[in-house]
């Protein structure tokens, strides 16, 4: 499973890819939309995990471009404003993509990972 | 005492919380002004119409009794001429139908007298008297043949003027009594008079048919003031009345005067033309305007009425528009309130979402740091043994979830006084606004019972009013308990579409006097602890928004209990949603 991180905290996104990599997963990160885009033109990833608010472009508009270059992939976003519930009405909109709130258990955060490639094979 | 319990609120108000340039209105002054402008309005026509009224109608019933006065003073003066003036005639034709010879038949004068009594009346007896004065004949019930009259005022003026009607007098025969004389010249150049006394009754008569109403009377006198025949009032014949001889006038003359007792006095005289006497009627001005007297209090009465019924209109109307703008301008300085209020919390809310969010993300970089050395903690052999360190990484990650929790709770709090309408849980309610609430129980010893059961559905209503309305009514438990106090939250299913809320305390209590205005606002008794009196009324108004209702009941020194009902189904205001804060 490749993953690609953006946050516009490196401190955070190096941290967290270094710990995914511990447990195995191949994780590469972005601190701005432009850089993950770039990422995505020479590698392939499975999952992408967002923050909703980046400077320049958002975490929603990056997830628009993304999917249109690889419909497969699949999206998690991370927020560090507002809670679960807020997001569980924004969830409706956005389709089927996961939201967590910052901090994240990175076991929680695993999970929802596995949760969303099997999803993948479901919607075939 | 009465004053003071229909004194109106607004009497005495004064708007001390709302500074002093949102005061719009001086209630006094208002009502003052609408008062007494509308009072000068109504009543000064009113009272001008019904003086210039009162002073003409008095004025016609005056000039009416003065009118009929004189009519009547005429009509009688008339009637005596009449009289007067048909005897005169009568004796001028004897004086002329007969001869002196025949005149001085005792036989043929008697024949004379008796026809004239049977014809036109009114004699007493006729004489002739010659040239010198001596009465040569007479026929009637004195004996008066021979008596030399030349002496007399009458028989001197006769000679002169021809005719004479002479005033009363007493006479040889000392009796009151008045003669027409008239002289008749012969061929020869001598002359004889012929002379007749009339009938004082018949003379009398005349007056007596008057119709004059209570004390008033009609008398004659002569030119002297000499009472001249007895009236109803005045029996001293002769003698001269209480009255001034009236000033000479050709016509009938009205005048106003008082009696000896200063009693208003309608006087009518008129000068009866070629004879001695005076025609006077006297009438009492208080007796013929008795019947205005009555109407006079009668108008009196109504206008009077009149007056205090307008001034009661006016009063009452006055103040009831007053006091209902009084009561607007309340409303009004309360939603100000209210809106500076919210305004503020939601800035508060604003600041604490902000403030969250900045922490939000270098609490998650210390996280993530954080569960790295735990990571390389757990994924390398040389530090998997060292309890103390782990220990150390996991203390720091709890922390960092503590401020998670803290931050979250900040953020959802604040999100929830901009957000409207939505599903929501009391539950979850409670727990939000316990949570900021917790910390201050622990430090004063509040023990805190949350009693929630499960059946209470889910329900709409608005999150942050409600949010508020707990923490007001919890803060204010905390301020009306002592240490070791104990708060109660309990709800209950009131009934298919309503939940209740209470929420009780043990503290101080509130007392019997203070319970009526606890949601008034500006009320306090904490004025002294910074306490805006505002907390509590706008408690009210939120429930109110929210379309339930708060009661409380209280117990000095027991506690003090808030009972909320919420409606389960929320019900939308008519232009709610498109309202907007002016300004």
């Amino acid at each position: 499973m490749r993953v690609l991180l953006v946050d516009d905290e490196e401190q955070l996104v190096s941290t967290l890819a270094e710990r995914l990599a511990l447990r195995g997963i191949d994780a590469v990160w972005a601190t701005s939309s432009t850089a993950a885009l770039e990422l995505a033109q020479s590698e392939t990833f499975d999952l992408a995990v967002l923050d909703v608010k980046i400077p320049k472009i958002s975490g929603l508009e990056l997830k628009k471009r993304l999917q249109a270059l690889y419909p497969q992939m699949k999206f998690i976003f991370m927020t560090g404003h507002g809670s679960e519930d807020d997001f569980k009405i924004g969830a409706a909109e956005a389709g089927k993509d996961f939201y967590l709130v910052k901090p994240v258990k990175i076991e929680s955060l695993i999970e929802k990972m596995n949760e969303v490639v099997q999803q993948k094979g479901d919607d075939k | 005492m009465i004053a003071i319990r229909f004194k109106p609120k607004f009497w005495d108000h004064q708007d001390v919380a709302a500074g002093p340039f949102k005061s719009l209105f001086n209630f006094r002054k208002i009502w003052k002004l609408a008062v007494f402008l509308t009072a000068g309005v109504a009543l000064i026509p009113l009272i001008f119409m019904a003086t210039i009224d009162y002073n003409v109608a008095q004025n016609a019933i005056e000039s009416e009794i003065l009118l009929r006065t004189s009519r009547l003073v005429s009509n009688t003066r008339r009637s005596i001429s009449f009289f007067l003036d048909e005897r005169k005639l009568a004796l001028n034709f004897i004086i002329h139908d007969n001869t002196l010879e025949d005149l001085n038949n005792p036989g043929r004068l008697s024949e004379i007298l008796e026809n004239l009594k049977k014809s036109i009346g009114g004699f007493c007896d006729i004489g002739v008297i010659d040239e010198s004065g001596v009465q040569v004949n007479y026929v009637g019930p004195y004996h008066l043949i021979g008596v030399d009259y030349s002496n007399q005022a009458w028989y001197r003026e006769v000679v002169e003027r021809h005719v004479y009607i002479s005033d009363v007098f007493l006479g040889i025969r000392h009796v009151p009594h008045f003669v027409i004389a008239v002289k008749h010249n012969l061929p020869d150049g001598s002359f004889f008079v012929i002379r007749a006394s009339l009938d004082m009754d018949w003379f009398r008569a005349l007056l007596s048919d008057i119709e004059l109403v209570g004390t008033g009377d009609a008398f004659i006198i002569n030119q002297d003031g000499i009472l001249q025949m007895p009236s109803r009032y005045q029996n001293a014949v002769l003698e001269k009345v209480p009255l001034s001889v009236p000033e000479y006038s050709t016509n009938t003359v009205v005048y106003q005067t008082s009696d000896k007792d200063e009693r208003d006095l309608i006087v009518g005289y008129a000068y009866i033309t070629d004879t001695p006497f005076i025609l006077i009627v006297t009438k009492q001005k208080t007796e013929l305007m008795k019947p205005w007297f009555e109407t006079r209090s009668q108008l009196t009465g109504f206008l009077i009425f009149s007056i205090s019924a307008i001034l009661m209109v006016i009063i009452g109307v006055s103040t009831y528009l007053v006091n209902n703008v009084y009561l607007a301008d309340q409303r009004r300085v309360m939603t100000l309130h209210q809106v500076e209020y919210a305004n503020k919390l939601a800035s508060i809310g604003r600041l604490a979402a902000g403030v969250a969010h900045e922490i939000n993300n270098p609490l998650a970089i210390i996280n993530e740091k954080a569960g790295l050395i735990k990571d390389i903690f757990s994924f390398r052999k040389e530090y998997t043994g060292d309890a103390k360190l782990n220990g150390l990484v996991d203390s720091i990650i709890s922390s960092v979830e503590r401020c998670g929790a803290i931050t979250k709770r900040l953020l959802n709090f604040a999100r929830h006084i901009e957000v409207s309408v939505q599903k929501l849980s009391i539950q979850s309610v409670v727990n939000d606004v316990l949570g900021f609430l917790v910390k201050e129980a622990e430090y004063k010893s509040i023990t805190i019972a949350v009693d929630i059961p499960d059946d209470i559905p889910e329900f709409e209503s608005d999150r942050g009013k409600l949010q508020q309305i707990l923490l007001n009514l919890i803060n204010n438990a905390f301020a009306a308990m002592t240490e070791g106090g104990l708060l109660e939250i309990k709800v209950s299913r009131h009934n298919e579409d309503k939940i209740a809320v209470m929420v009780a305390d043990n503290g101080c209590g509130i007392s019997e006097s203070d319970m009526k205005r606890v949601f008034e606002p500006f009320f306090t008794t904490k004025s002294r602890t910074g306490g805006t009196g505002l907390g509590l009324s706008i408690t009210y108004g939120l429930v109110q928004e929210i379309g339930g209702t708060i009661q409380v009941h209280s117990t000095v020194g027991k506690g003090t209990r808030f009972n909320i009902m919420l409606p389960l189904t929320y019900k939308k205001k008519k232009g709610e949603g498109n309202a907007c804060i002016a300004g």
